[in-house]
Parts: C-alpha cells; sequence; structure tokens
C-alpha cells in the first residue's frame, strides 16, 4: 500500500496523518446523518406525524454497543501493556458484542413492524428505519474492521510495535464514533417523538 | 526603465545542498509499483499518472456531454427539420413520419437531463478538481506523492466505475434519466413516471453513489496532504493560490457530498421500500397511489444544500488556477495574496448558507427568502474582491499573452459578466419573473460553466509541458480560444434577453407561444454559434493528444519562469516527483519582480539586501 514515508521530524503536528484522514472521514459521515436528521425535524415540523415509543432492544443494543466500545479501549490497553491474553479476549469480545448489535438492532425493526410501524407507513416510521439502518451499514462497516483486528490478533505472533498500535488505534476510533452515532440518534429520536 | 535581472541560481545544486533528505529513495520498494505497464499507467498509485487519468476521462466525458447540447441546440434552433440524418447515431429516438425524422420529446429531456449531469459531475468535478488537485498538491507542495496513494487510485476508479454505469444508462431501451439533472421527485422516485424514471434513474442514482464515493475518497487525501505533507518551509501562508483554492474545495466537498447521499438513500427508499418522504397524494395516469405525507420540497432543500456548494467546488479550482498563471504570466505578484484567500474561505463559508435561493419559487417561507437573499448578495464581497485582485494583478503587468493567459484573462471577463446576472436572480422578487428562464441558463451557464472550463483551458495549457514534457500548439491554442471566448457569448448573450422576455427552459419546443416566435432567429444562431464552439473544441481535444506525441519539446525545468516548487522537478518527473531531497521552501510564490529580478523560486534561499521577505 502506502510507501510514502507520511512524518517528518519537521511536521509541527503531532498526529498521524492517517489519524487524521479518519477523522475528516468522520466529518463527512457526521454530515450525512445531519442531513438525514434535519430533515427528520424539518419533516416533523410539517405536520401529520405519528409519534411512538421505541423499541425496547434499541436501548438494549445501546448499552451493549457501548459495552463493545470499551472492550476495544481494554483490548488496546491490554496490547500496550504486552499482555497478549487479555488484547486477544477483549478483541474477540468486542466483535462479538458488535454482531449482538446487529441482531439487536434486527430484532428492533422486527418489535417496530409488529406494532403497527411498517417501513412505508407514516414518514415518522420510516425515518426511524432509515436512520438506524444507515447506522447499521456503518456499524457492519465496523464489525468488518474489528474481524480484521481479531484475524490479526491470532495469526501474526505478538509484538506491540508504533505500525500496529497506530493501526489499532484507528480500528478503535471509527467503532467508538459509531458507538456514539448510536447514542445521539437514540437520544434524537426519543427526544423528537 | 530600470533593467529587468535574472536571478542566479542552480535548482539542482540548491536540492542537493540545502533540500530536506527524507530518505524516501533508499527505500527500494518505493518504486516498486511501477514495474510494469499496468501498475504504470492503469492500476497507477502516482498522483500525476491519476491526474492525467481524470483528465482524459474528463474530456471524453465533456465531448459527449457538450455533443449532447448540440442535438438538442438543434431542435430549439430549427424545431421543424427533419432530423432524419441523426438516426443512425440516435436510432429509435428519432420518430419517422414519411421520411420526416423528428427528435422524440422524451430523448429530448434524457439529453437535457444529461447534457447537466455530465458537465457539472462528470467533467467541471472529476475532470477539473480531481485533475488538477491531483497534479498540483503534492508538487507544488513539494510532497512525494498523496498522503495515501492507495486511496487516491480508489478514488479514480470508483470515478470510473460511476462513469460506466452512467454511459452504460444512455443505451437502455427506455433511454437514461431524463427527470432534469437536479433528480427532482417525483419525476425520479417514480418508475411509472416518464420513460427515464425507471432503469435510467436507477443507474442514474447509483452511479452518482459511487461518484460520491470518488469525491470523498479524493478529497480526504487532498485535505491530508496539504496539511501533513507541505515540504519545510511551506507555511500555509505561503502555499500558492492554486492549492488554497484545492484545500477548501475539498473540504466543501466533504461537507456537501454526504448530504447528496442522504438525499438519495432517503430517494431510493421511496422508489424501492414504498416509503413515503419526497412523495404525497399522486395520481398518475388515473391511478391514485398509495403515497402519503411525504415533501417533495424536502428533497430540494437536501440536494441544494449539495448543490449550492458545488457551484464553488467547481469555481474556486478554475480561480486559484488563474489566479497563479495570471500572476505567471503578468510577471507580477498576485495582487492582494491574503485577501484572496480570505476570500476563498468567505465564499466557501458563504456557499453552505445560500441554498434556498434556488427554491425561491418552490413554495418556501418567503420570510425565509429574504435571509437567503441577503446571504446570497454578500457573496458579491468576496467575488468582487477577488475580481478586482485579478484585475490589479494585470494592471502595468509585463504580460505574456499566450494561450493560458488568454484563458485566464477570459475567465475574469466571463466571471464579471455571470456574476453580474447572479445579482439580479439573488433577489428573490426578481426571480419571480425570471425563475426557470433562459435568463438562469445564460447565467450559470457563464459564470460557471464556460468561466469554469476557461480556468480548466488556462490551467491545461500551462501545465501541459509539466503533465507530458511538451507544449501544446500555440497557434491552435489562440484559434481554440478567440473563437470560444466569442462563441461563448455568442451562445449565451443572446439567452438574457429571451429569458426576461419569459421564455421557460427545458421547453422541446414553442410553436404555440406566439409571443415567443420572434426568437426564432435568435434561436437558430444560438444554435450555429454553439456548433461552431464544439468544432473548436473538438479542435482543441486534437490539438492535445497530437501534443502529446508531436508537441515541441520542453527543453529547460521551468519553462514559464514561474516560482512554485512543480517547475523544479525534472522533465519528466518520476515517482516520489524529486530525484534526491526534497526542495525546502524559503519564501511565498509570488515573488515577480522583486528587487528588479524578474522571479524568483520558492526553493531559493532568502538573500541579506531583499527588501522584504513573505
Amino acid at each position: 500500500m502506502s510507501n510514502i514515508k507520511l512524518t517528518n521530524s519537521y511536521n509541527r503536528s503531532k498526529l498521524h496523518p492517517h489519524k487524521f484522514a479518519l477523522y475528516v472521514s468522520l466529518a463527512s459521515i457526521i454530515m450525512m446523518f445531519a442531513g438525514l436528521t434535519s430533515a427528520f425535524v424539518v419533516r416533523r415540523a410539517a405536520g401529520n406525524w405519528l409519534e411512538f415509543y421505541m423499541p425496547n432492544q434499541f436501548y438494549y443494543s445501546a448499552v451493549v454497543i457501548v459495552l463493545s466500545s470499551l472492550s476495544v479501549h481494554f483490548s488496546i490497553r491490554a496490547y500496550k501493556k504486552g499482555n497478549e491474553a487479555l488484547y486477544k479476549l477483549f478483541m474477540i469480545l468486542a466483535a462479538i458484542l458488535g454482531f449482538s448489535f446487529m441482531i439487536l438492532q434486527y430484532q428492533g425493526w422486527l418489535t417496530l413492524d409488529a406494532g403497527g410501524i411498517a417501513i412505508d407507513g407514516n414518514p415518522s416510521g420510516s425515518f426511524v428505519y432509515a436512520i438506524s439502518g444507515l447506522h447499521a451499514a456503518h456499524v457492519l462497516g465496523g464489525i468488518a474492521v474489528l474481524l480484521v483486528c481479531v484475524l490479526r490478533a491470532f495469526t501474526t505472533t505478538f509484538k506491540v510495535t508504533e505500525r500496529r498500535l497506530i493501526r489499532l488505534e484507528i480500528s478503535a476510533i471509527y467503532w467508538h464514533f459509531v458507538d456514539i452515532l448510536w447514542l445521539y440518534l437514540l437520544f434524537f429520536m426519543i427526544w423528537q417523538m | 526603465m530600470s533593467e529587468v535581472l535574472v536571478k542566479n541560481y542552480d535548482t539542482e545544486k540548491l536540492i542537493k545542498e540545502s533540500g530536506y533528505d527524507d530518505h524516501f529513495h533508499e527505500h527500494h520498494h518505493g518504486d516498486k509499483y511501477q514495474s510494469n505497464f499496468i501498475m504504470t499507467y492503469i492500476f497507477s498509485m502516482d498522483h500525476k499518472i491519476i491526474a492525467r487519468q481524470f483528465l482524459i476521462t474528463g474530456m471524453i466525458w465533456a465531448l459527449i456531454g457538450a455533443a449532447m447540447s448540440i442535438i438538442f441546440r438543434l431542435q430549439l434552433g430549427f424545431p421543424d427539420s427533419n432530423m432524419a440524418w441523426l438516426k443512425p447515431l440516435l436510432g429509435k429516438w428519432i420518430n419517422m413520419d414519411n421520411g420526416v425524422g423528428t427528435l422524440d420529446p422524451n430523448f429530448y429531456y434524457a439529453l437535457v437531463t444529461m447534457h447537466g449531469t455530465i458537465i457539472v459531475f462528470m467533467v467541471l468535478t472529476a475532470g477539473l478538481s480531481g485533475t488538477f488537485s491531483n497534479l498540483l498538491i503534492p508538487l507544488q507542495l513539494g510532497a512525494r506523492d498523496m498522503a495515501s496513494p492507495f486511496m487516491n487510485m480508489l478514488s479514480y476508479w470508483f470515478f470510473f466505475l460511476s462513469s460506466v454505469i452512467m454511459f452504460y444508462s444512455l443505451f437502455i431501451a427506455t433511454g437514461p434519466f431524463s427527470g432534469g439533472w437536479t433528480g427532482y421527485p417525483p419525476l425520479s422516485a417514480l418508475p411509472q413516471a416518464s420513460d427515464g424514471s425507471g432503469a435510467g434513474a436507477t443507474l442514474w442514482i447509483v452511479s452518482l453513489v459511487f461518484f460520491v464515493v470518488s469525491v470523498l475518497l479524493g478529497g480526504v487525501n487532498y485535505i491530508t496532504t496539504v496539511l501533513n505533507l507541505r515540504t519545510k518551509g511551506m507555511s500555509l501562508w505561503r502555499m500558492p493560490l492554486t492549492i488554497w483554492a484545492f484545500f477548501i474545495t475539498a473540504i466543501i466537498g466533504l461537507l456537501s457530498f454526504p448530504v447528496l447521499a442522504s438525499a438519495f438513500f432517503l430517494l431510493t427508499f421511496d422508489r424501492s421500500l414504498g416509503t413515503s418522504f419526497f412523495l404525497n397524494e399522486i395520481v398518475i395516469k388515473g391511478q391514485i397511489l398509495d403515497y402519503a405525507g411525504g415533501s417533495p420540497i424536502l428533497f430540494q432543500h437536501l440536494f441544494w444544500f449539495l448543490g449550492h456548494p458545488e457551484v464553488y467546488i467547481i469555481i474556486l479550482p478554475a480561480m486559484g488556477l488563474t489566479s497563479e498563471v495570471l500572476s505567471v504570466h503578468a510577471r507580477k505578484p498576485i495582487f492582494g495574496y491574503r485577501a484572496m484567500v480570505i476570500s476563498i474561505l468567505a465564499i466557501a463559508f458563504l456557499s453552505f448558507i445560500v441554498w434556498a435561493h434556488h427554491m425561491f419559487m418552490a413554495g418556501v417561507n418567503p420570510f425565509i427568502s429574504n435571509i437567503f437573499v441577503i446571504f446570497t448578495l454578500i457573496i458579491a464581497v468576496p467575488s468582487a474582491v477577488k475580481v478586482f485582485n485579478w484585475i490589479t494583478t494585470l494592471y502595468g503587468g509585463n504580460i505574456r499573452l499566450n494561450t493560458p493567459m488568454l484563458f485566464a484573462i477570459g475567465f475574469v471577463s466571463l466571471f464579471i459578466s455571470g456574476g453580474l446576472t447572479g445579482i439580479f436572480l439573488g433577489n428573490s422578487a426578481i426571480d419571480i419573473q425570471l425563475h426557470d428562464t433562459y435568463f438562469v441558463i445564460a447565467h450559470f451557464h457563464i459564470v460557471m460553466g464556460v468561466a469554469a472550463f476557461f480556468g480548466m483551458f488556462a490551467g491545461i495549457y500551462h501545465w501541459y509541458p509539466k503533465m507530458f514534457g511538451r507544449f501544446m500548439n500555440e497557434t491552435l491554442g489562440k484559434i481554440h480560444f478567440w473563437g470560444t471566448m466569442i462563441g461563448a457569448y455568442a451562445i449565451f448573450w443572446p439567452m438574457h434577453y429571451t429569458g426576461l422576455a419569459g421564455v421557460p427552459r427545458r421547453y422541446y419546443k414553442f410553436d404555440i407561444f406566439d409571443a415567443f416566435g420572434q426568437f426564432t432567429e435568435l434561436n437558430m444562431f444560438i444554435t450555429v454559434s454553439a456548433a461552431i464552439v464544439f468544432g473548436l473544441q473538438v479542435l482543441f481535444v486534437i490539438n492535445f493528444f497530437r501534443s502529446i506525441w508531436f508537441g515541441r519539446k520542453v527543453k529547460s525545468i521551468n519553462p514559464w519562469g514561474a516560482n512554485t516548487l512543480e517547475w523544479t522537478t525534472p522533465i519528466h518527473a518520476g515517482h516520489g516527483n524529486w530525484p534526491g531531497n526534497l526542495p525546502t521552501v524559503h519564501r511565498w510564490a509570488y515573488d515577480y519582480g522583486k528587487d528588479g529580478y524578474e522571479f524568483i523560486p520558492q526553493h531559493v534561499p532568502v538573500s541579506e539586501d531583499e527588501s522584504e521577505v513573505h
């Protein structure tokens, strides 16, 4: 991949360019959801809007994804300390919790549908499906990243290097991001209903 | 008259002795990915090759998009003529009746739609910003390549994929999307709304989603490279204005394109899952549809939240290229460098809070319109600052009237002409008369269509020696310029009058409107002008490709006597751009005519007797 030497000794910026690039990308994901949530607000203000409660699974999934984020955090801490077993354990745990999040979201959609909030019904329900669906797509990307982390943790010989730490940290930043994003979206939808 | 001095310096020696050693060439794997034809020219990760890929793909699209405009101009200029001769090209889209061929009205709408989509996205976004951001950001900043060459390659290939899908949509049985380049629902949301709203619209949406991905991958790279990979001494305030323009363009793109993706996401829900985000109580062909509660205005808000910044995504790179070309060929520092940067920033900021001026007549609350009117008119301030500075840069300059310079001056002319009509259209009251007329067509074609093309041409003629190691033919270039300059005004100037008279845009023919009969000859004149201008662009393309092999060779590394770093690389710069050390920067890029010296490049150290140092 990149063969370009990315850090120069005269660079004042302490931030790794790949990390910086990730932050820039996150800004564009934020804009995407800002677009959706402001569309939600505008549409709601226009009336003919059905109000309903979020399914319980959405709250459970929020807890699960926060726990998953914590696992990633502990995994990286263990990695830095050279604790191989804990590093691997927490990484797997994070991936499993990530999967559980997806299952809970799916259950949440089923509950919504069973409760009469169909995807093609009132736009208020459609928005909840669309927003949580697009978020889930971003979580899927995050799970893929976590799986790569797990794979690398188990296939490579354990060694603490700067390069690997940066990779791990970049993966973690994205995972924390989709975590916080869900908390925001859930809070937003509860507050707007 | 004081004598013009020439600064003595030896670039090779300077870079060798005082350059920055980043140990780049000690990593022998650095050149590995260019070891065979496929990796060098096709799946290349070298920013210079990717720039050329963007440029040539953009040129192909420009020819297709322009040819479409000629076909619908034929319809508008000569609505009663026999178009049977186009049958071999357009096939079933020419309706035959007793040997007389007419253009299918549905296909007319498809042509208008695709012309807009292609020129706005494929040519003036990817072809302009993609080409020159890629070429110049690493070269002018003294970087080996982009922050992530791999992502950069992906950016091109997503654009390519998007292009293939869009191109394919031109050939499907129901025709390409025909609901206007803005893709407003319900035409874009209901497959049964028109021929092009079915598979054509699906392909259009899919293609543009890949296009957004390409823009984002490119943008992340441009921003990261500008902020992280500048060579030693290249502070932000020493960057050439080209880089400032590309940098801010990338930021605008990164913040606005995702919102378009959101709009397409919801649109796809409406198309496939039966939701009603943008649809409300619709009857088609006597059939009442099951949609309720949606708002098509919502789509317009989301679309124009991208759509307006998009015009600055198109025009800012052209402005940057123009600033650089004007300064180099006027042999003068750009007037008001900081004011130029600040006006770019101001334009970028304002671009996000004026989108509803595209929707004054769409049912937006008139009181909200007032706010958008005010911000829209404020854009005139930074724009005027820029125009003033370009003209003062030219004032008293030792001007070389070569092709790139002519196009840069042409850009300024067009930007003024088109900008002035923007002040008319920015007023919501005047917009009641002018909206959706040819006045709007004339305005935006001059200010961001032709002007952006002129910026692009200035850039191509100026940096062609850097891209291909040869010059383009100057005589053909001048014919290209004068023909296009006069032709562009001949096409769009009359449209102001038809627009003021209320002639609506996007109409297939006007034979039932007696009032517009007076414009029949004018429309013929516009069409003939457009055909001639199209011929001149073909001439440009011929010149471009011919010069790759037969152009006059570049003999020295700095043929224009320019100050920026790209002219310190070898004529055919290899991977990593500089063979040894990276050049270090000691001054800004605009030391022209300083202390009697004609020009002092950025990598030349400051001597003790210099009057001022930027």
